[in-house]
């Protein structure tokens, strides 16, 4: 048995360690997400917490509905998303691609509040229950802490799925089309690269992602109309904190401040709501562009 | 091959080409010249698709692609060696490379490629705008003969860059056109356009002035320096 540590019940330590790593799962999810998007159409996408709350939504309404489970849904509710992200990309933000950032962000504003509204509308904010599916019920007793099947599962999913879209954009012949665009979207056109449809496919994958954490999220929280917005701003922190645009940037800060949250938690709790704005206030003075942005 | 006539052009409100004429028949090597801003980077960009507004007629081997979306008539074989060379950094060498489409069947092997430009191979690993300003003008280059693209446009490849790279990069202009490639070259080099080209399209005001045979050059040596400014 673990002794304790600085006088801190090594169940706490670890229960705490284990949340910070939940959070971290679902801040690098979406943070990724945001930092792809931001590279690829230069807008700051206020819509992907309404997104990862629809993701949720698709997911209980095709359990309520259609008798269609978790697994399923895992895979259904990103494709929903995506879907709807191709409509917003193609009706709207390809109308303001070459206008002010500014634009682009206000845009996203106004469709979360929009999007979270109609669910408010139709579902109210009490939150439904979505329960984990009984392949990931239960937990295993690990000496020093207790783990819950589906919280490791949702770390390692979120893992995966980080890596697999890092290794997709860093690896692959698609990924080096998509970095070039970034950078220089008009020769990339000019060497017979459909960039436009490039540019859908992006904010579709980008917006499936936050999807998948929608999914991932309802079995832990309540599918809530307004569990997005709550954590959409921690989101941000943790994009600027690690760097507009940066893809491991984006994964590691998220696992990181998931985890200097949950450490502050047990060592001097009343500071773990701002800990995050605090360490962006840091970073802001100390390495303006971010720890893994470039200048 | 190319055959463009009466191509206005903008930039947003800015009226740049006024009515540009000139034609290239397969397998030359001609140039743009004349002083800065008088449209000849436009002129290829137009061709491209890629001001804001285009009009006139611009036909490759017969086909109209004024019009058309830019990718699209990337995909009827034109390569683009822009003036910024446009590296990526995000990409190493190799990835640089290889990243042009294949558009056309007939184009270069990638180690026919590395044959004639053998210093990307020994770097082929490392960061793109980590290359010498000479290697990263190779690379431009070298990037879009694997392609198929039979028509080369290319926008200043010897501006900033050593005597010595100049040499290298005419002998590689001259071993294009033995492989019988098209080549569009706007160059300020004029010592470099003599070299390599076979006829020089004089461009002022946004519009092609007059046209001089590269064998008539010295004939018209004084005429030439009045239209340059020299």
């Amino acid at each position: 048995m673990i002794q304790d540590l600085l006088g801190i019940p090594p169940q706490a330590l670890f229960g705490q360690l284990l949340l910070g790593l939940i959070n971290g799962s679902f801040y690098a999810l979406l943070s990724l997400g945001l930092a792809v998007i931001f590279g690829m159409l230069h807008v700051i996408n206020f819509a992907h917490g309404a997104l990862y709350m629809v993701g949720a939504f698709v997911a209980w309404l095709l359990m309520i509905h259609l008798g269609i489970g978790y697994w399923p849904a895992l895979l259904i509710a990103p494709l929903v998303v995506a879907a709807f992200g191709v409509l917003i990309e193609r009706t709207m933000l390809v109308r303001i691609a070459k206008m002010d950032p500014l634009y682009g962000l206000l845009l996203t504003f106004g469709l979360a509040l929009v999007i979270e509204g109609v669910f408010r509308h139709f579902y109210g904010v009490s939150g439904q229950p979505y329960p984990p599916p009984p392949s990931l019920q239960g937990g295993t007793n690990l000496g020093f802490m207790f783990l819950p099947t589906y919280r490791a599962w949702v770390v390692v999913a979120s893992l995966v799925v980080c890596l697999g879209t890092w290794y997709a954009i860093e690896r692959t012949k698609l990924g080096s089309y998509l970095r070039a665009a970034t950078e220089k979207p008009q020769l990339v056109q000019a060497m017979g690269i459909n960039v436009p449809a490039l540019v859908t496919l992006t904010f579709a994958a980008a917006v499936a992602l936050a999807g998948f954490a929608g999914v991932l999220a309802a079995p832990m929280y309540q599918v809530n109309p307004l569990m997005g917005s709550n954590l959409i701003i921690v989101v941000f922190a943790v994009v600027v904190i690690g760097g507009m645009g940066s893809i491991l940037g984006a994964v590691i800060t998220g696992f990181g401040l998931g985890i200097v949250e949950g450490l502050t938690k047990v060592f001097y709790p009343e500071a773990a709501n701002i800990v995050i704005f605090v360490v962006m206030a840091i970073v802001l003075l100390v390495k303006p562009q971010g720890l893994f942005g470039k200048a | 091959m190319l055959s463009v006539r009466d191509l206005t052009g903008y930039y947003g409100e800015s009226h740049i080409l006024h009515g540009v004429e000139f034609q290239i028949a397969e397998g030359e090597v001609v140039t743009l010249i004349g002083r800065n801003g008088v449209g000849k980077t436009t002129t290829l960009r137009a061709i491209l698709g890629l001001l804001d507004r285009q009009e006139g007629s611009i036909r490759l081997q017969g086909e109209e692609i004024l019009g058309l979306r830019t990718d699209r008539i990337a995909r009827k074989g034109i390569g683009y060696v822009p003036e910024d060379r446009g590296i990526f950094a995000s990409l190493t060498v190799e990835e640089n490379l290889l990243l042009p489409p294949v558009v056309k069947p007939g184009g270069l092997t990638t180690e026919e490629v590395y044959g004639l430009f053998p210093r990307l191979k020994e770097r082929r690993k490392s960061q793109g705008t980590k290359l010498s300003g000479g290697e990263q003008q190779m690379l431009s280059i070298a990037r879009i003969l694997r392609t198929g693209a039979r028509l080369l446009l290319m926008d200043e490849p010897t501006e900033g860059l050593a005597p010595v790279i100049v040499q290298q990069i005419g002998s590689i202009i001259a071993e294009l056109k033995r492989k019988g490639f098209t080549i569009l070259l706007v160059e300020q080099n004029f010592h470099f356009a003599s070299g390599v080209a076979d006829r020089h399209y004089v461009m002022e005001d946004g519009k092609v002035v007059d046209m001089i045979p590269n064998d008539r050059l010295e004939a018209e040596r004084e005429k030439l320096q009045q239209y340059l400014g020299v």
